[in-house]
């Protein structure tokens, strides 16, 4: 029988993320097809009633302390190194997200085991496991074998589908016995998400825009095209580290993930930390002068051209209708 | 304050990548290389950190093509110091390039200045790691934090704050010497005039070290590499600018977005 798979749910106060049942679900594809058990751990506070919730895994391990939640990501590699030798794991699957990042380079550094991250696909074969790790902005992928279906997989958020995680069972749920050692790093407190004059998770129509607005006076063109949609204006990261627009209209892994009606995607190439906060849009339409840009791979409608000369043409034609 | 910022050239993902003749890597010949966006605001937000609180500032960068450049650019934006590290590198991944940069950080003595704050990108795009600096970290032993966007001294110590997801952050106080992986500075990234960076490379010199050879074979290779299949293809909306407006209007209003 292959070595047990154990894979890190990840919660953020008390809830758990869609990646834990993204890895569930493939990890009891991959356990199946290995003939190995699947065992989930969630860290931190209250997580009993977590593990409850991870039914497809043969087990639930919990590590009930303080100091586990949203930990440095030293301080969660231990937890997992300690709960890896004890269960004898193989592979070890953790999410590709900002939550649990660095956590499989450390585990990485302190038990040897290769580390694989962002991967998008994964088979398992002959008693090994083929992962498909993305790179190079989404525009390559690449394959790698790991022998012995030994190592540690960093999941890439969205790329298996959460449903094959969830399930009406409740697993065996035990105690994982880890040992916390005090972090280096202190935890002070917790920044809640700005609130701006507008949430954009709850908006009908999003007009997005990316690098391709170029200048922080081209935003307000995006400003006055939303209100003739009855929407709002989002960006990608580029346009909130200028400053154009504030934090509360970030959409992508740091940012907020929206699932709009509309997302109107203007100057946005289409990078998968972007990707990862919109893919839930019911339609998206993409305006982008660079005819490879990713986002037309996804996108349901696409026009190859300037956001900025678009976009008043299409006020101007909504303001019309309107009257 | 002591600070150490760790550059890479990342290739230009806007530019067409091919495959190499080995299947597994990239095709070198035709690759454009930049500076990693993360890598940028780490130098940002190191000279701010000088320009509020005095210390130096120190790029570094393991030896590739055309490496100079993004040294003398930081040079140009007010770093104090430039290291170019030589050697047998090989294409160095994460681990293996985080153990050369420990060698540099550590060749001063055992353990570094109690006042020294390394930057780097927070998350890389062309290893299977995707990131250097928990390894760094960890070969240095010091304190880690990622996807980081403020830093400020505090003492012996710096408090950082760190995206979550949704819009959540936190606020973690690491005592010094530290490693941070940068997400982005506390402002964009400042541009320099090309004369700037000219002037830099007249004025000021890039100290060469040699950081030996790379100790530490990578744990996985590649097996093969590839283009992704898209899983779909927008539909494309084409005409004259004029008519790609009407044709969306007329998409909007049948979809009753509008």
């Amino acid at each position: 029988m292959a070595k047990p798979i154990l894979m890190l749910a990840e919660q953020v106060r008390g809830q758990l993320s869609d990646i834990s049942f993204e890895m569930l679900g493939l990890g009891r594809r991959l356990a199946d097809a290995l003939g190995a058990p699947l065992s989930a751990l969630v860290l931190g506070s209250e997580g009993a009633p977590l593990a409850a919730r991870l039914g497809l895994a043969d087990k639930a391990l919990t590590a009930e302390d303080p100091r586990l939640n949203m930990a440095p990501p030293g301080t969660m590699a231990d937890a997992l190194r300690q709960v890896i030798e004890k269960e004898q794991a193989g592979l070890v699957l953790i999410g590709a997200t900002n939550v649990c990042m660095g956590v499989g380079s450390i585990l990485s550094a302190r038990t040897g085991l290769p580390f694989v991250n962002n991967v998008r696909q994964a088979q398992a074969e002959e008693g090994a496991v083929r992962l498909t790790s993305q790179m190079y902005g989404g525009k390559i992928l690449a394959d790698v074998r790991l022998g012995g279906a030994c190592g540690i997989a960093g999941i890439y958020p969205g790329a298996f589908p959460a449903d094959a995680g969830r399930s009406d069972k409740a697993p065996p749920v035990e105690a994982a016995g880890v040992t916390v050692t005090a972090p280096k790093e202190t935890f002070e407190r917790y920044i809640e998400p700005e609130t701006g004059d507008v949430d954009i998770t709850k908006e009908k129509v999003l007009v997005a825009v990316g690098r391709g607005i170029q200048t922080q006076d081209n935003v307000g063109m995006a400003e006055e095209l939303a209100a003739a949609l009855g929407g709002a204006v989002c960006a990608s990261r580029p346009v909130i580290d200028q400053g154009w627009l504030p934090l509360s209209r970030q959409v992508g892994k740091s940012g907020m993930n929206v699932k709009p009606r509309l997302y109107l995607a203007l100057g946005i190439s289409g990078a998968p930390e972007h990707w990862e906060g919109m893919q839930g849009s019911q339609c998206i339409i993409a305006v982008n002068t660079d005819a490879k840009a990713p986002i037309f791979d996804g996108a349901h409608y696409g026009i190859v051209g300037d956001a900025l000369e678009f976009i008043p043409l299409l006020t101007d034609r909504l303001k019309a209708r309107r009257g | 304050m002591n600070i150490f910022v760790l550059l890479r050239l990342a290739p230009d993902t806007v530019e067409e990548l091919e495959i190499g003749g080995d299947g597994k890597s990239l095709d070198a010949d035709i690759l454009r290389f930049k500076p990693n966006d993360p890598d940028e605001h780490a130098v940002e937000e190191a000279v701010l950190l000088k320009e509020k609180h005095g210390g130096t500032v120190t790029v570094a960068a393991l030896e590739t093509p055309e490496v100079d450049d993004i040294l003398y650019t930081a040079l140009a934006k007010g770093a104090d110091r430039a290291v170019k590290l030589t050697g047998d590198l090989g294409a160095a991944q994460s681990e293996a390039a985080a153990r050369l940069l420990a060698g540099f950080l550590k060749a001063g003595g055992p353990a570094l200045a109690p006042d020294t704050l390394i930057l780097l990108r927070s998350q890389s795009i062309d290893d299977l790691e995707g990131e250097v600096g928990p390894y760094l970290a960890e070969a240095l032993g010091l304190p880690y934090a990622c996807v980081v966007t403020q830093v400020a001294p505090a003492g012996g110590a710096v408090k950082v704050t760190r995206e979550f997801s949704g819009g959540l952050r936190g606020e973690f106080t690491l005592p010094l010497p530290a490693v941070l992986g940068i997400q982005s500075a506390e402002k964009p990234p400042r541009y320099v005039p090309i004369a700037k960076v000219r002037a830099a490379m007249k004025t000021a010199r890039i100290e060469t070290v040699d950081a030996g050879a790379v100790e530490q074979p990578a744990r996985v290779g590649v097996e093969r590499m590839y283009k992704p299949e898209a899983a779909g293809r927008a539909v494309m909306i084409e005409g004259a600018p004029e008519e790609v407006a009407d044709k969306v209007v007329e998409l909007l209003s049948k979809n009753s977005v509008i």
